[in-house]
């Protein structure tokens, strides 16, 4: 694997990873960001209906939790996890947990991590840990790791502390065992950054992890609420400050578009594309623009259509109980609501996915009010290619130097 | 008639049994029969889309789009027409709103009262209204609204429901705005008495419609009163016209029924089993939730050619029905459509080449082993067609 770093604009890095997969013939451009997937399908998605969208990611995303139970099937399989999940084409990313759904506190142990499964929680020394990942045979893994650093509501130095020692420790114990394993040499490990809100822990693990020969690494611990915005970015870029300029960097659980270009600007490479996924499962369509040059007559006529949502939003929500609470983001529309039953536009105008090609908002609205399981299939076409599509605009403003405008527009609507 | 936006041309026929292959021409092309027509919402067949369903092969379905009854007609215009046949009652649907809506439901002769499971509101879907939303959306072929009483009910209400299915055949009839366009069918009642039958039969077979289906079965009723009633239904509807027998799709009761002359079939079977984890394979069904599929790394069907065939194998299929992820409902309904398709191609190819006998018999002793092992009325009714299984 090989990182090619065209160019770097006010902390931006802008390249391509070359010589991915087994066959060392895949090619993936940064910044962007990997196939969320749930038990190794994308969800809602069969090979058909995701092969219609527009730019899926070379890579994917697999998560520990969802098949690390499944591992003797996988051993006994011999063929790795690519052939198993019927994507044999695809370059593999495992990490250790999902960025969904969050698991609970207080399992870390110095010899262990557990993730949960179908079948609860399953604990994984290093050993087991490796001997999975050899059952996996993915491209790249996230080391075992402790992302741990809260104590409570709250960040604990002593914590912070002891959780880059673990991810440490869990580094030095998995690469060694991956000398032992022909098979695991061949995949690339990736290093993980912890040390919860303590800048001294966080530089420690940094350059430590940086010492080691992994791959890559992964900026965890940076989601959810815990920290205030500048506290993070100011961390992540102190962080990406010391980590090598010639591999690639990681970030989870962080999805939201605005976020996304925040933390592009404070160095980091890929993210997941688990929020399209958390969009679909609340019945909503991304709708936010990240067109930076339209015409200034369709900027007139989005910010009239914007205004007029804004309005009827206060009046007319219909609260629908759905299993994630995740409140909705200004990225979106709730397709739920009732003004959307004889809306016959497509979900964005000027959107060429399955979904707006074929069917209207007010179609959409019918299947989500009867719990058609067609909804969720549409709606995950659409947030898939919107969002890929959004990184593929990042790569562009980037190319020309005009991330500050997209940066510009996405803030606009963020706070709208 | 008046119009042919319909024309069937019967291309083979078996030398025993009632069995035919036909081909039936509707204004939005040609649809090889026998047929199988699974059933969905719009043209989309649950989490299939439409472009996936037509790569499967699938020429017509069913679009039970009772519900947009509710809504202005205008609207339904503005929605766009659907790609096939339209049904308000399938018979067995359950997992679709008709069946339970039915025990809420109130007949009068001026039509059926019930509430929009959409917003609650009450709805009176009259011949008239019925014919009125179908027109709206526009599909190759429509049904008469039929007075639709459970096959298990006896006494004057199954004599009442069958006189009245046959007024209001006419009532639709007269109603229809579109006969050059679409294809009005009746729907032959009279429960699982052959007199009542009969007198529809009678009745309704003057009445100068495209098609016809044989309702009022497929309910809880045995199967060797059901088996009697199709045959009774297929000896007295006109050969140059389509039978659809409507509610029915377990893959021995469409072996058998084609024997007795039926033309078309729809069922939402395949499509929800398909959502219990439940495979359709020529031996019965695999349930692949079950411990024995968790190491099984060969396809569902070594010989089907569908997507999930294709790429996953049954562990994978297992791994992924334990998970949340709907993915998992998708293939297995993909494989399922696909199956039902598969089997109505290999009957229709047999009639073509005059070996259907023969593929029945092959058949039943895939799925049953011995003949010993067939359903008593499989047997029969299907002896009584000219082939018997010994």
């Amino acid at each position: 694997m090989k990182l090619n770093l065209s160019r770097v604009v006010r902390g931006c890095r802008l390249g391509t990873l070359n010589n991915l997969g087994k066959k060392g013939d895949r090619t993936m451009e940064f910044p962007g960001c990997l196939l969320y997937t749930r038990t190794g399908s994308a969800p809602h998605l069969t090979h058909d209906t995701l092969q219609v969208i527009s730019g899926i990611p070379v890579m994917t995303q697999l998560t520990l939790s969802s098949l690390a139970e499944h591992y003797e099937i996988l051993e006994e399989y011999k063929e790795g996890i690519g052939k198993f999940i019927g994507m044999p084409e695809s370059v593999f990313y495992c990490s250790l947990h999902d960025p969904v759904n969050t698991c609970p506190p207080g399992y870390v142990t110095n010899k262990s991590v557990s993730v949960w499964g179908v079948g609860g929680r399953l604990e994984m020394t290093a050993a087991k840990f490796m001997t999975i990942q050899q059952a996996l045979q993915p491209d790249w893994f996230q080391c075992l790791s402790d992302g741990e650093a809260l104590c409570g509501e709250v960040f604990s130095a002593k914590r912070a502390r002891k959780s880059v020692d673990r991810s440490l420790a869990f580094l030095d114990e998995c690469l060694k065992l991956q000398e032992q394993s022909e098979v695991l040499r061949s995949c690339v490990m990736i290093g993980v950054i912890e040390g919860g809100d303590i800048r001294e822990e966080r530089l420690r693990s940094a350059r430590e992890t940086a010492k080691r020969p992994v791959g890559g690494f992964l900026l965890d611990g940076f989601h959810g609420d815990a920290m205030t915005k500048e506290t993070k970015l100011q961390l992540m870029s102190s962080v990406t400050a010391e980590l090598p300029e010639d591999k690639p960097r990681l970030i989870f659980g962080i999805g939201q578009p605005d976020e996304v270009l925040e933390c592009i600007e404070a160095g980091v490479d890929l993210f997941e594309s688990f929020f399209p996924y958390q969009v679909t499962e609340r019945g909503c369509a991304l709708t936010f623009s990240f067109d930076y040059q339209p015409n200034p007559e369709d900027t007139v006529l989005q910010q009239n259509g914007k205004k007029k949502e804004g309005g009827d939003n206060r009046d007319h929500i219909d609260k629908v109980t759905t299993i994630k609470c995740i409140p909705e983001t200004a990225f979106e529309i709730n397709l739920k609501e009732k003004k959307y039953r004889d809306d016959f536009g497509p979900l964005v105008e000027g959107c060429s996915c399955y979904c707006c090609k074929n069917h209207s908002r007010a179609y959409v609205h019918h299947l989500l009010v009867t719990n058609e399981l067609l909804a969720g299939v549409l709606l995950m076409m659409h947030n898939f290619q919107h969002y890929f599509g959004f990184f593929c605009a990042i790569r562009e403003a980037l190319r020309k130097d005009r991330l500050g405008q997209l940066k510009e527009l996405i803030c606009k609507q963020a706070t709208s | 008639f008046v119009g042919s936006t319909l024309a069937l041309r019967v291309v083979a026929e078996c030398g025993r049994s009632k069995a035919r292959a036909c081909e039936l021409r509707l204004p939005h092309g040609t649809v090889a029969t026998p047929v199988f027509m699974p059933v969905g919402t719009q043209g989309t067949m649950k989490g299939v889309t439409a472009a996936q369903l037509d790569g499967l092969g699938c020429r017509i379905c069913l679009g039970n789009t009772y519900h947009l009854g509710t809504r202005p007609v205008s609207l339904i215009q503005k929605a766009g027409g659907c790609i096939g046949l339209l049904n308000y009652h399938s018979q067995d649907s359950g997992g679709f709103q008709m069946v339970s809506l039915l025990a809420l439901s109130e007949v009068t002769e001026e039509g059926v009262r019930f509430h929009s499971p959409y917003d609650g509101a009450e709805i009176l879907l009259s011949p008239e209204k019925s014919v009125e939303i179908q027109n709206a959306l526009g599909s190759d072929i429509m049904m008469q609204l039929d007075d639709v009483v459970s096959s298990t009910l006896t006494g004057s209400r199954v004599e009442e429901a069958m006189h009245r299915s046959i007024r209001w055949l006419d009532r639709c009839i007269s109603a229809n705005r579109r006969p050059d366009q679409q294809n009005l069918f009746a729907i032959i009642q009279g429960g699982l008495d052959p007199v009542l039958r009969s007198k529809c039969l009678e009745e309704m077979t003057k009445r100068d419609v495209p098609g016809f289906a044989i309702g009022g079965l497929s309910g809880g009723e045995s199967k060797e009163q059901f088996w009697k009633m199709v045959t009774l239904s297929t000896d007295h509807l006109p050969r140059e016209k389509p039978r659809y027998l409507m509610g029915v799709g377990y893959a021995t009761d469409l072996v058998v029924c084609v024997a007795l002359g039926c033309d078309m079939f729809d069922c939402v079977f395949p499509t929800r089993t398909a959502r219990f984890g439940s495979a359709l394979v020529p031996t019965g069904n695999l349930q692949l939730k079950k411990k024995q599929f968790a190491k099984d790394f060969r396809p569902i069907d070594e010989a089907c050619m569908c997507p999930t065939c294709q790429r996953h194998t049954r562990a994978f299929l297992h791994v992924l029905l334990h998970s949340n992820n709907t993915a998992a409902l998708h293939h297995v309904t993909v494989h399922n459509i696909a199956y039902q398709l598969r089997l109505m191609d290999a009957i229709r190819t047999s009639i073509v080449e005059h070996r259907f006998p023969d593929f029945v018999r092959d058949f039943m002793k895939t799925m049953y082993g011995d003949v010993g092992r067939c359903p008593g009325w499989a047997v029969e009714a299907l002896q009584s067609v000219g082939i018997p299984l010994s």
